[in-house]
């Protein structure tokens, strides 16, 4: 099996290489080209920096944009953790009571159909905090993936085997524990690994609309505030940094999943071993 | 007929499912210490539903169903004591072939290290000695079988319950777990009550046939099998091994006609 972090259906040998050489060399043709057209036609910084610009701005601004990095990071963290932790618990309470998820289902689905930006200014009014704000708006987006892929997860559960369960007297800790809990692992996983994303949307989106100054602001705050100035370079070095941030979380997330499942589940199987 | 007192007593009993469906009826059916039945008929005859009644999976609605020998639970339910082999091996694909076989025994409250003895014990005997901490995945379909049925024998049940355990086999591994499960039964008698469309794996390994008949699913005829102990290889080819297979699908016949 291949070690890489790349879990699902990894091709053996050197067909995995491309993974990651294939998008790196399209990465740098696409960078190559940009920084030329930008020297060729001269164009100004303020309208679009080349991409070394970008890089050196980067570095320039290190110190705030890496403070504002971590504000938003935490953000999507701690949004990520509520969402995972609440979202599974609901799952669980549903997974228990039928009338339990028939009357609080919709309202998931309402939070989840609502669009953060619509919502965003009201919370920021009614809740003091920014951060808590802030926490609050990305928790709702990232919340609902995650609580109706685990409710479906929940309730896939082999019926055979269930059957054995209840042969065996089981008790309900021991069938949600022992039966429900893993049938739905895979399912939160996937539904982690789409709110991880959307926890930083989630961030990005309300800290526009929050669109708060000071030493407390997110990656987003630099970009309004970099727009302002017309720092257009500052603005891409923070937009560098919130896609690269995505893109970490994701690959975590990602590589999370692929370690609990690698042994036994079918998404986590190198193409070269299945069955 | 016999004086011994039957495991699990059917009278009368019927299933009609919210569907509408009558699935049962009329079944009235003694299950010896002991006995080997084989229940044995065409698709949709109800012989799942027979095997999930027995297993207390789906309750009658209709007759009684005595457990003459059991002793019962506070609610009145009698303590079943049994196994169950699904079609399919139904087993928990994040666990190791031990914590799969251990199952039975940590839900009834055994001590782990006691109940990884006594599952060692079980895939020994089922020849998967060295697989414990294999995963599902890793084995072929003829060895999760073995699985699923040392995970049904680990609890030393009275009745095995096997609902077509083979069908999805191909034929040279279901000869050997047919064989392989003889020679468990002959050793341990356990009572077993085996699924099948097959006429061949009927005879081959029952002593008791039961042929059902559909639309609705009832008894049509019983029929004991005469055979040498131990059956082997040498009984699968015996002219009276095929003069039974005869016998057998005659009467599945007539129970598939269209009653006149
Ligand atoms: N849960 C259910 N709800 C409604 N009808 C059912 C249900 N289970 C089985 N039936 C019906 O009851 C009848 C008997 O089904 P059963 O599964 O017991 O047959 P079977 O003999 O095991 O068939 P097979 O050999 O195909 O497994 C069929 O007509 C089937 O459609
Ligand atoms: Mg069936």
């Amino acid at each position: 099996m291949s070690e890489e972090p790349t879990p699902e259906r990894a091709l053996p040998g050197a067909a995995a290489w491309m993974r990651v050489v294939a998008p790196t060399v399209i990465a740098f043709l696409f960078l190559g080209a940009w920084e030329a057209v930008v020297r060729v036609n001269g164009i100004p910084h303020y309208i679009l920096p080349g991409p070394l610009l970008v890089g050196q701005t980067l570095l320039k601004d290190w110190g705030t944009l890496s403070t504002s990095l971590l504000i938003t990071l935490k953000i999507t963290f701690m949004a990520l953790s509520v969402a995972a932790v609440l979202g599974l618990a609901l799952a669980v309470l549903f997974a228990q009571s039928r009338i339990i998820e028939m009357s609080l289902f919709p309202f998931a689905v309402i939070l989840q159909v609502t669009p953060i930006v619509a919502i965003a200014p009201l919370i920021i009014i009614w809740v003091n905090d920014v951060t808590l704000s802030l926490l609050i708006c990305a928790w709702i987006v990232a919340f609902f993936p995650i609580l109706s892929n685990t409710t479906v997860g929940l309730n896939s559960a082999d019926h055979n085997l269930i059957d054995l369960f209840r042969l065996y007297r089981a008790n309900r800790w021991q069938v949600l524990v022992r039966l429900l809990l893993p049938s739905a692992l895979p399912y939160f996983l996937a539904g982690l690994r789409i709110s991880g994303g959307l926890a930083l949307i989630g961030a990005i989106v309300a800290e526009f609309v929050a669109g708060t100054g000071g030493s407390a602001s997110g990656l987003a705050y630099r970009i309004l505030e970099a727009g302002y100035q017309l720092q257009i370079p500052r603005m891409f070095a923070a937009l560098v940094l919130v896609s690269g941030t995505g893109i970490a979380i994701f690959l975590a997330l990602t590589l999370l999943s692929h370690l609990l499942l690698r042994k036994w589940h079918e998404s986590a199987m190198g193409r070269g071993d299945r069955r | 007929m016999t004086p011994t007192r039957p495991l699990v007593a059917l009278r009368g009993v019927a299933k009609r499912y919210a569907t509408g469906t009558l699935a049962l009826t009329g079944i009235d059916l003694d299950i010896l210490p002991g006995d080997f039945v084989a229940l044995l008929g065409p698709s949709g005859c109800g012989k799942s539903t027979l095997l999930r009644i027995l297993a207390g999976l789906s309750g009658p609605t209709g007759g009684t169903i005595d457990w003459p020998g059991a002793t019962h639970d506070a609610a009145g339910d009698p303590q079943r004591d049994i196994g169950f082999v699904f079609q399919e091996p139904t087993l928990m694909p994040w666990a190791t072939v031990m914590r799969n076989v251990t199952l039975p025994l940590e839900l009834a409250g055994v001590k782990r290290s006691e109940a990884e003895d006594r599952a060692a014990e079980w895939l020994a005997r089922v020849e998967l000695k060295g697989f414990e901490r294999a995963y599902p995945r890793a084995l072929s379909g003829g060895m999760r079988m073995r699985v699923s049925i040392a995970r049904a024998l680990v609890t030393r049940p009275r009745l095995l319950l096997m609902d077509e355990p083979f069908a999805a086999l191909d034929e040279i591994t279901r000869f050997r777990l047919n064989n392989d499960l003889l020679q468990l039964w002959e050793a341990e008698r356990f009572t077993v009550v085996f699924v099948t469309h097959s006429v061949f794996e009927s005879v081959f390994l029952a002593q008791r046939i039961v042929v059902m008949a559909p639309r609705p699913g009832r008894i049509a005829e019983e029929i004991a099998v005469e055979a040498p102990t131990p059956r082997g290889e040498e009984f699968r080819t015996s002219p009276d091994y095929a003069a039974q297979c005869r016998t057998v699908s005659h009467a599945l016949s007539r129970a598939m006609a269209p009653a006149a």
